[in-house]
């Protein structure tokens, strides 16, 4: 019954590519063991080398050693880690105050928050108008008891990219640990940890056409980092529980699908896309024109509001999302397009289109059509606008 | 797939009955919710010796659940006297429309507080205003009947979260069973604002959170 449905909700979930799909279907059924010691039966030997492939063909994409990721159950875990981790391990010791944007997703805004609860200190950066970073502000914001700061690799709503090179080095010329949330950016937009000095990185398979429930934290050697879930000595004794294994392999499998050829194929469409957006009357793009993910395209469209317009495209078999407060469950308008200076206004007409694997070309302009033509209807009715 | 909207409430937003604007109307409200940006606007034309409502239009700047009930509530305002459509209730457009989650309830509750405006606004174009009541503790108590408490969606009043009210030289005074920091304070305190500020003889408006 969903055959028919064009997906561009790709940055919320992905549907699962079937070759993922088939290279976990033996981690069920044939070596369905817990990863054993080299001392345990062959099962589950077979199971600790399947884990440990894994683990080294997600690593080797970051430029890391396998020793340096570990597994969790996806971006929302490997970013309280991070946070919650280093705070526990460095808060006493060395200061109390961390530094994260003001548009970072909820698994980080929020793991600050907690830790605000705790005693912490935390400094809210501001972005411009296109959601970057200022980077000067970051450097007067870094003081002696900054001992982490965390900026997302790319922005979930806007797509928009931070200069996460420098940012690294920024830290780490002041001498404080620089997580980034690469949730959905890695590895779209290759992330290097040879090339780029970032000490932690939240990843996730859902994104790439990978399974739910599986991501992962890159630490760099020597990062302090405190474990808080408590149990067995698995993932470098920083994460116990018994292993996704075949999460594990379906996010090395997600991960060697990813080429540069279907990004610059996804590239193509969003230009079109937001060139299509553009030509709607009173429309605007959120985020940056350029420094944005490939596959993220989002605009505002005066006097209308997103839950209409989500629903309308539902009924036209399209998904889309929106940063309107209606549609949120908290009824608080997008904090990413208020913390780029938008209104609530902005918030309230905003729609993002995220492309994936299985999208065509065609896809473009049957989604364009189709919000050209809510838009209008929508405006019909609206009491603003019409002067 | 079961939507959080009935059959009746998609019926409406696909298909909204009494649209757009009266060119020479009788008379006109809009009203808007800071808490969710939501906006309608009303238009009606009146029978002045009946004082029926012949026609009645809306615009809606918002969700589903305020163009839903922006149709349905003028479908139940046409041809009735004003004093009939003052009394349409929130709960009788919401029964019409086979019931609406409660995390929209205000934005349901706009419509029908913009049927209302319009008539109040017909009444003081049309001198039919009656004499001015000062603002006590009971006419406030009736208004934050008005506002939701969006966790549930039922009014503050009937959800007790209405500590203290107290009303002295201007000034409404509010204290809510609420602590300062839950997710919902903020839209409440702007839409107690919204309803307790425009009455005649309130200069300002306070709320206090406990807990």
């Amino acid at each position: 019954m969903f055959e028919d449905v064009i997906y561009l909700d790709n940055a919320a979930a992905t549907r699962l590519d079937e070759r993922v799909l088939e290279a976990m279907k033996p981690y069920f059924f044939d070596v369905y063991t817990v990863a054993t010691s080299q001392f345990g039966y062959s099962l589950g030997i077979d199971a600790r080398d399947a884990l440990d492939d894994a683990r080294a063909r997600v690593a080797v994409g970051l430029g890391a050693t396998p020793e340096e990721f570990i597994f969790t159950s996806g971006s929302t875990e490997s970013s309280n880690l991070a946070l919650k981790g280093v705070a526990m391990a460095l808060g006493e010791k060395k200061g109390q105050h961390i530094i994260v944007s003001r548009i970072e997703d909820f698994p980080v805004l929020h793991s600050a928050r907690a830790l605000e609860k705790q005693g912490f200190q935390v400094t809210y950066l501001d972005v411009d108008e296109y959601g970057r970073l200022d980077l000067d502000q970051l450097r007067e914001a870094i003081t002696p008891e900054t001992i982490l700061v965390s900026v997302q690799a790319a922005n979930q709503e806007i797509g928009t990219l931070q200069d996460v090179a420098t940012i690294g080095a920024t830290c780490r010329e002041k001498g404080v640990l620089f997580h980034t949330d690469a949730t959905h950016s890695v590895p779209r937009v290759p992330l290097d940890v040879r090339e780029t000095p970032v000490d932690l990185i939240t990843v996730t398979a859902h994104l790439i056409h990978g399974p739910k429930g599986v991501g992962g934290l890159y630490v760099r050697k020597g990062t302090p980092l405190a474990k808080w879930m408590d149990g067995g000595f698995q993932e470098s004794n920083l994460r116990a529980g018994t292993e996704n294994i075949p999460g594990a392999v379906g996010f090395a499998k997600a991960v060697e699908l990813v080429t540069p050829e279907e990004t610059a194929r996804m590239q193509g469409m969003r230009d079109r896309l937001i060139e299509r957006l553009l030509q709607i009357p009173h429309s605007r793009l959120n985020g940056h024109p350029t420094l944005r993910l490939p596959h993220n395209a989002n605009a505002s469209f005066r006097f209308v509001e997103g839950e209409s317009i989500l629903l309308h495209m539902d009924m036209r078999g399209f998904a889309v999302s929106t940063g309107s407060a209606c549609f949120s469950r908290s009824l608080e308008a997008s904090h990413v397009i208020l913390g780029i200076g938008g209104n609530h206004e902005r918030a309230h007409g905003s729609v993002r289109f995220t492309f994936g694997r299985f999208n065509q070309d065609r896809d473009v302009d049957a989604v364009a059509d189709a919000i050209s033509d809510v838009i209008e209807k929508l405006r019909a009715i609206s009491p603003l606008g019409k002067e | 797939m079961p939507l959080p909207y009935s059959e009746i409430v998609m019926e409406h937003f696909r298909h909204p009955r009494n649209v757009g604007r009266i060119e020479d109307t009788d008379a006109q409200a809009m009203e808007g919710s800071p808490a969710c940006g939501d906006m309608v606007a009303v238009y009606l034309k009146v029978d002045p010796e009946e004082l029926r409502i012949t026609d009645v239009k809306f615009e809606s700047y918002g969700c589903a659940s305020n163009i839903a009930t922006g149709s349905i509530i003028t479908e139940m305002a046409k041809g009735k006297t004003l004093e009939e459509a003052k009394a349409i209730t929130w709960k009788q457009a919401s029964e019409a429309l086979g019931g609406l989650p409660p995390v929209k309830v205000h934005c349901s509750v706009l419509a029908v507080d913009g049927l209302r405006a319009a008539v109040q606004n017909y009444e003081e174009r049309h001198g039919l205003v009656k004499e001015r009541v000062p603002t006590t503790v009971e006419v406030v108590r009736k208004r934050l009947k008005r506002v939701m408490n969006p966790v549930v969606g039922l009014d503050l009043v009937r959800t007790k979260l209405v500590e203290k009210i107290e009303v002295a030289d201007g000034t409404v005074r509010v204290v809510l069973h609420l602590p300062a920091d839950h997710q919902f304070a903020a839209n409440i305190l702007e839409e107690i604002a919204e309803k307790i500020e425009p009455l005649w003889d309130v200069d300002k408006v306070v709320v206090e959170f406990t807990e």
